[in-house]
């Protein structure tokens, strides 16, 4: 039960903060006043008590996209466990079905974009599955390499069985694998240097342009997904980075939690410092992660 | 002490990959001196490393430590100084475009990560002794350099080339033989050093008077 | 087993009336469709008996043909590859009936129905066969069928040229065919299955069969007739085409690591390498095309290269003793024939619903057919879906089993077989990822959006039958996927008649993935849930408060067109553009100039590389050859009969000549 509240009930009410956290963080870099930390939580309540406004180019596809989305994003949250207790739902191969629900909130949300028929929502879906389609690969070659590190094949029992240890005799590999991870997360979230979130209406940006017909509940549902999502790939970094002792303990899901913060504080400080890549240097840096990926198995492996 | 010869290995791969990213040609000089200094520091560790093992062998000598010095002051002082003067004169800062775009570059630096470790999988077992990733990295050092020789265009780039794969002859010399063979090494040094040194002043002279330095379009000379 | 046969004499028979009724269209039709679907279903039969671990007896009669008998039978792994080709044949020829009304006239229709069904009989004969004569006959006969199949409307240039491209490619493979044959048989000099032998040949029988299967199959580089083939034939065609027939060629594959025992690891490299080529440049050259029936068709050298990714690892895993890993291969591989033929076919017939709607297969030229096509979308939604992989499709499942298998070998402690479960991880999420950008693109810009031409404003919906065979596919697609606990037991006879294990392993390894996937089935009714309720909770949020309507918003541009959507060529450029190494798109057109630019336009086309660069100077050198040897043809009757007997006098004095044949 407990491992059910940790799992689930916490990211669903923790998840909207990150995004504040890295607002504010930038506010404060900048010597801003900046928005409010809660100021996600606003939005959504605003957005769920409107009312909408559809585009007459479009179809249901365009209203089910951010359910179907935010649907798929929640059902993989049940994969990811959070402070060693084990997630609700793990068997081996679990992490396949969270890349792959990953891959279907993104199928939907680029064909709702596409059902709007305008060409600066095409080019942001065009761009989103470009690197998505980069990123899947690192990804996965970077848990293949955490799955032969600790013998396991679910998520549960590979981030269960990261421990201080490893650190001590593995920290090359570990270090590559979140190196790759973090890329995959900046990448998957549209941060800086990848996309940057707060160019609402420059020819740049990847997931911004793509939801800009939604209003009312509906881009409350992809507001709160891409939150979740950022949760989730957030925690599966923060878990390798800061492994626990292999036994469940408030201290480690304080520590964990702490490490979320920690986080996204460091994504408002990367935001501050740095600016975003050209577009056609983006695939590069994916490159470069799954460059990351493979060297860490390389070196996983030739301990075998 | 293996864990930080690891650590210092992979460090290496990441700064050849770095390497085969980047189009900046001050920041390619800048990583290629950051690989002289770490690896002016690798004889220290070694050394380190095999007495912590064994109490018998002898500790650090005067030898050595001048023998460290003076690489790093070579590898991480001289030749980055000539090449960012020559690269000043000569007023590049960017590679134009190198034959292998980057990211295949980079795609290729890490197949020939993969190439080396099956190579060392394949030697006779006396290679293989000492820390696990020295043979396969010295290698993958080597044709990296080969690769930046091969795929760039400018003449700077190819000195940096012919540098790394200096560093990978270092390394691999460090592994085999466990101490350096300073005759050796003092003589490819010395090559490394006479090759930065011409290379630099032919560089200059050559984008004096053609204002350019792209290797490429010196075929127009021949006859 | 007298059903095959009955099976087989059916579609003949239904075949044949057709033809013969030709001048009656209605009855033409019917007898054609009954045929097939009758036929396909009695063949289903005997293969739901095998798969559910029943037994069939097989039929094994003399034959006066030399080496061997007239020998049927039917064991798990042919009757996984009869269950596809019983059902998508039965729903394309329902397809086809009112697919064809459009091409009254301008075609012999009773001459394709006639077609339809030999090839159909020749595919069940095919894979129940179990003699090497009679498996080549089958083979011969599927190859002329679906040729005469394709250059159905053979008044268009390109539907011959197509043709003959599949006709030679074909033989080709044929060629190879036949020599792998004769070394199987040549031991024990018997073309029985049973009899064959390797002989101590393994590894050259093995090259043959890939490079002869292969060819039928579409590995890369031996694809080059599929993209021209596909798109010339009737849709209905093409989605039995792609959907089973190329995967006798992974049957015949199969077969033959049967025949050659325990396999060489180099076999499986092979494998898993040819399994990541195909893979990646098939969806790479596929998100590069502009025709959507050439597209689906890159996209079968794509699932093809699956396929063999998964029994690569299969073979690697047999070689190694990894008999979990050699499982999950071989049985991901094959469920993905199985599920490859039901989404592949439901998206052929899709496409086909939209040339007959729009006439066009241009993608660039249609767009907003989602409101003219509702039933049509929906399922082609569902199809797309399954072919990214996504979950809780059946695409996923069979994806999901290599996956698992490779991260088996991974993180199993004894290691080994890690490098090619590595390769194969990365390799799917490439392919994962780059298959759901071009699904995307080809579903996004067809059916949603405005529509960017007239051909696609006044498209209209399908026939009712036509939509019930995307209807049933659609289903199958969903069962499949959902039902994946049940129905992955259900390999355990193919396994073990592929793998050369006894069936309990094979059963054992089965039931192991249970678990797995009875918990994604539980991930999909937790999807479902959440999706239910998300749709509830937006329809009492959005009851009674105002729901507007408006255009797109362009960012302030007060005068949109259709035309200024993004085009299909847009949407994959930036991956286009990542991979011109391989794809060497050409651009032709006008750039855009100044700051008033007019009529600036982009054209841009990505042949085959393959095409182009190999077989087209290959088959240049071979015609400048056979030019060289010109003048031993010259018309002379006397001269042909010379150089026959001079022939035969040679034969002759080598084979009385004993020194010259003592060597052997």
């Amino acid at each position: 039960m407990t491992a059910l509240l940790v799992n689930i009930l916490l990211p669903l009410i923790l998840a909207p903060l990150l995004p504040g956290i890295i607002n504010r963080t930038k506010a404060v870099m900048a010597g801003r006043k900046g928005q409010p930390l809660f100021q996600l939580y606003y939005d959504l309540w605003k957005l769920l008590r409107k009312g909408a406004v559809y585009s007459r180019t479009t179809s249901w596809v365009f209203r089910a996209g951010p359910m179907v989305a935010l649907a798929a994003v929640l059902t993989a949250l049940v994969i990811v466990p959070l402070g060693g207790s084990s997630a609700p739902l793990h068997f081996a191969g679990d992490l396949i079905l969270l890349a792959y629900l990953m891959g279907l909130a993104r199928f939907f949300i680029v064909l709702a974009a596409l059902d709007t028929g305008s060409a600066f929502e095409g080019m942001g879906a065009s761009r989103e599955v470009t690197f998505a389609a980069l990123a899947e690969p690192a990804f996965l070659l970077g848990l293949a390499a955490l799955a032969k590190l600790t013998g396991s094949l679910s998520l549960t029992d590979i981030l269960g069985g990261l421990t201080w240890q490893i650190w001590s005799f593995g920290a090359p590999e570990l270090a590559m694998v979140a190196a790759a991870v973090l890329i995959v997360f900046l990448t998957e979230n549209s941060r800086i240097p990848v996309d940057d979130p707060n160019t609402h209406l420059e020819l740049t940006m990847i997931h911004e342009v793509m939801v800009l017909d939604h209003s009312g509940p509906d881009f409350a549902f992809i507001l709160y997904g891409s939150a979740m999502k950022m949760w989730i790939l957030g925690a599966i970094l923060v878990q390798i980075v800061l492994p626990g002792t292999g036994a469940v303990s408030p201290a480690h899901l304080g520590v964990s939690l702490a490490g979320m913060i920690g986080l996204a504080v460091l994504v408002g400080m990367v935001e501050s410092v740095m600016a975003r890549l050209r577009m056609v240097r983006v695939p590069q840096l994916l490159l470069t992660a799954c460059a990351f990926s493979v060297l860490a198995i390389i070196l996983v492996l030739r301990r075998s | 002490m293996n864990e930080l010869i690891d650590a210092l290995m992979v460090l290496l791969v990441l700064m050849n990959l770095r390497l085969l990213g980047s189009s900046r040609l001050a920041a390619c000089i800048r990583i290629v001196a950051t690989e002289g200094i770490a690896l002016g520091l690798l004889p220290l560790l070694l050394v380190w490393s095999q007495t912590s093992a064994s109490s018998v062998e002898p500790g650090l000598s005067g030898r050595m430590i001048f023998l460290s010095v003076a690489s790093v002051l070579t590898r991480g002082v001289l030749f980055p100084w000539l090449l960012l003067k020559a690269q000043r004169d000569a007023k590049v800062r960017r590679e134009a475009e190198p034959f292998l775009s980057y990211p295949l570059s980079i795609i290729a630096g890490v197949l020939t990560l993969v190439l080396s470790f099956w190579l060392r999988s394949r030697l006779p077992p006396s290679f293989a002794s000492g820390p696990p990733l020295l043979v396969p990295v010295a290698l993958s050092t080597i044709l990296v350099g080969l690769l930046v020789v091969v795929s760039r265009r400018l003449a700077i780039s190819q000195v940096l080339g012919y540098i790394v794969m200096e560093n990978g002859i270092y390394v691999l010399g460090l592994a085999l033989v466990r101490e350096i063979p300073a005759l050796v090494e003092m003589g490819v040094l010395l090559d490394a050093f006479v090759a930065v040194f011409v290379m630099s002043i032919v560089t200059h002279h050559i984008s004096r008077q053609f204002d350019h330095i792209d290797v490429d379009q010196m075929d127009s000379l021949k006859g | 087993m007298y059903f095959i046969l009955v099976s087989i004499g059916i579609l003949l028979l239904g075949g044949l009336f057709s033809f013969l009724c030709d001048h009656r269209q209605n009855l033409s039709r019917a007898l054609g469709v009954g045929g097939a679907v009758a036929g396909a279903l009695v063949a289903a039969v005997p293969a739901v008996i095998v798969l559910f671990g029943g037994i069939v007896d097989p039929i094994r009669w003399p034959w006066s043909m030399p080496m061997g008998s007239f020998w049927l039978a039917l064991d798990g792994l042919s009757a996984l590859f009869m269950l596809p080709i019983a059902v998508l044949p039965a729903l394309a020829a329902i397809y086809g009936g009112a697919y064809l009304r459009g091409f009254r006239g301008k075609a012999s229709l009773g001459a394709s129905w006639f077609f339809f069904n030999l090839l159909v009989a020749s595919m069940v004969l095919l894979v129940s066969a179990r003699n090497g004569v009679l498996f080549l006959l089958a083979w011969e006969v599927m190859s002329l069928a679906s040729f005469f199949l394709v250059t159905m409307e053979n008044d268009r240039p390109d539907v011959r040229q197509a043709g003959w491209t599949y006709l030679v490619a074909t033989h080709i493979g044929t060629a190879f065919l036949l020599a792998m044959f004769f070394l199987l048989g040549g031991p024990n000099n018997s073309m029985d299955f049973d009899k064959f032998a390797a002989g101590g040949q393994g590894g050259v029988i093995f090259l043959l069969a890939i490079i002869g299967f292969g060819t039928k199959a579409g590995f890369i580089p031996l694809h080059t007739w599929l993209p021209e083939a596909h798109p010339a034939a009737p849709s209905h065609v093409s989605a039995v085409m792609s959907g089973i027939m190329i995967k006798t060629g992974i049957y015949g594959l199969v077969r033959t690591l049967v025949f050659l025992g325990a396999p060489a690891e180099w076999w499986g490299w092979v494998l898993v390498g040819i399994g990541v080529l195909s893979g990646v440049l098939g969806v790479l050259l596929a998100l590069a095309q502009h025709d959507l029936k050439r597209l689906l068709a890159y996209h079968s050298v794509e699932n093809i290269g699956i396929i063999a990714l998964g029994l690569g690892l299969g073979v690697v895993g047999l070689a190694r003793g990894n008999t979990a890993l050699a499982v999950l291969g071989f049985a991901g591989g094959l469920l993905h024939v199985v599920n490859h033929a039901m989404f592949k076919g439901l998206l052929f017939l899709g496409a086909g619903a939209v040339v007959h709607a729009t006439g066009t297969r241009q993608i660039d030229q249609l767009g907003g057919l989602l409101k003219k096509m509702p039933w049509t979308a929906a399922t082609f939604l569902v199809g797309s879906a399954a072919i990214s992989a996504l979950p809780p499709l059946n695409g996923f499942v069979s994806e999901f089993l290599i996956y698992l298998g490779s991260f088996h070998a991974v993180a199993s402690p004894t290691g080994g077989a890690a490098v090619p479960a590595l390769v194969a991880i990365g390799g799917l999420a490439l392919i994962g990822g780059l298959a759901a950008a071009c699904f995307t693109k080809a579903f996004g810009v067809v059916f949603l959006g405005e529509p960017r031409s007239g051909l696609a404003a006044n498209a209209h919906e399908v026939p009712a039958a036509m939509r019930t065979s995307m209807i049933a596919l659609t289903a199958c697609c969903v069962a499949l996927g959902v039902l994946s606990p049940l129905v992955v037991p259900l390999l355990g006879p193919a396994v073990s008649s592929a793998t050369g294990l006894p069936l309990e392993t094979a059963r054992q390894h089965l039931a192991d993935i249970g678990r797995p996937l009875t918990w994604i089935t539980g991930g999909a009714v937790i999807l479902l849930v959440v999706l239910g309720g998300l749709a509830l909770l937006r329809k009492r949020l959005l009851a009674g408060r105002e729901v507007g309507q408006a255009g797109t918003w362009d960012c302030g541009y007060a005068a949109p067109t259709a035309r200024m959507q993004y085009t299909a060529s847009s949407f994959a450029q930036p991956l286009t553009d990542m991979f011109r190494l391989f794809l060497r798109t050409h651009r032709k057109g006008r750039q855009v100039e100044g700051l008033f630019p007019r009529d600036a336009q982009l054209v841009t086309h990505t042949p085959d590389i393959f095409h182009d660069g190999f077989f087209r100077p290959t088959f240049r050198g071979a015609g400048w050859l056979m030019e060289r040897l010109r003048w031993l043809q010259h018309g002379r009757l006397q001269l042909y009969v010379l150089y026959i007997v001079l022939t035969l006098l040679v034969l002759l004095v080598w084979k009385l000549e004993p020194s010259l044949t003592a060597g052997r």
